[in-house]
């Protein structure tokens, strides 16, 4: 039986043939990063993710025992401030990274999609905690779910949503903008691996520390952003 | 049931910053200042066994 077959013209086979062509195992998986990838920048990055599972694993706990579980239970109010506590840990390691890698320029070779990707994560999580807020059932909610009614409806959104409808912003935070969230994360690691991480600067290229182009010569060349090869070694 | 005192007094309203229209919690002030420091610390702090790595790199050893 021979190994060179012709896929079936069935949709599985072209996924498939796409998806191993556009993330090889060696990519989705490697075992070694360009040395640069050694930074504190991505120990925030991988922090975020950390923070993620945590607030997913919390949350699932809280949502099957009740919105107001943690009022009357010593376990629930623990369970609450782990959710808590993993979103703040995940708001702050993420704006950190989104700082590093914004003035990283990290957009560059290629990987707009990994940096917008990145930033509508930071978009989306700021209304997933808003309406964790919304949904705590007590005075706080109340206050912030009309403050927030008075904002949005100021802006001109307030017709699509309700800020002070607990079913609907407790829907909205357990699965619609969760489901959004994770599935920024997933598209966001997997177009990491795909482009791999953002070269730095090469500042000492003298084509760049020589200003700006003039009459007659080629213009500095522009660092392209595209990677070395992966040094074994540096864990990914 | 037992409830353990908070390390600080928060049984009173939010200490408030306002500088012009803008109106930020002491508490958010500090959290932003804290991400400023952490932020300057992770892009000065050399990781570890990052330059050993680029050494190896360069000579073509084994990092120690």
């Amino acid at each position: 039986m021979s190994t060179h077959q012709t896929p079936k013209p069935t949709w599985t086979g072209r996924v498939r043939e796409a998806a191993v062509e556009a993330l090889p195992p060696e990519k989705l998986l490697p075992d070694g990063q360009p040395t640069y990838v050694a930074s504190w920048i991505y120990v925030f990055g991988v922090a975020s993710i950390a923070a993620l599972i945590v607030i997913i694993g919390s949350g699932v706990i809280l949502s099957l025992k009740g919105p107001a579980w943690w009022h009357y239970t010593g376990i629930g109010h623990f369970f609450n401030s782990i959710h808590l506590w993993a979103v703040e840990m995940f708001f702050f390691a993420m704006v950190v990274h989104l700082w590093g890698k914004y003035w990283m320029a990290a957009w560059r070779g290629g990987r707009t999609r990994v940096w917008i990707t990145g930033a509508v994560t930071f978009l989306v999580a700021v209304p997933t905690a808003l309406t964790g807020y919304v949904s705590q059932q007590n005075f706080d909610a109340q206050w912030i779910a009309t403050q927030a009614k008075d904002g949005l409806n100021s802006v001109g959104v307030g017709a699509f949503f309700n800020v002070t409808n607990f079913g609907q912003m407790y829907s909205y935070h357990v699965f619609l903008l969760p489901l959004a969230v994770v599935g920024l994360v997933a598209a966001h690691v997997l177009l990491v691996r795909r482009h791999g991480v953002v070269p730095p600067f090469e500042l000492d290229r003298p084509a760049l520390a020589t200003g700006p182009p003039q009459a007659g010569r080629t213009p500095p060349a522009v660092p392209n952003g595209k990677p070395p090869p992966a040094t074994p070694g540096v864990g990914s | 049931m037992i409830v353990l005192a908070a390390v600080f007094n928060l049984n009173h309203p939010a200490h408030v910053v306002e500088w012009h229209f803008i109106q930020l919690s002491v508490a958010n002030l500090i959290v932003i200042a804290l991400m400023l420091v952490v932020f300057a610390l992770a892009i000065t702090l050399p990781f570890p066994g990052a330059r050993d790595r680029a050494i190896a790199r360069r000579t073509g050893g084994e990092p120690e």
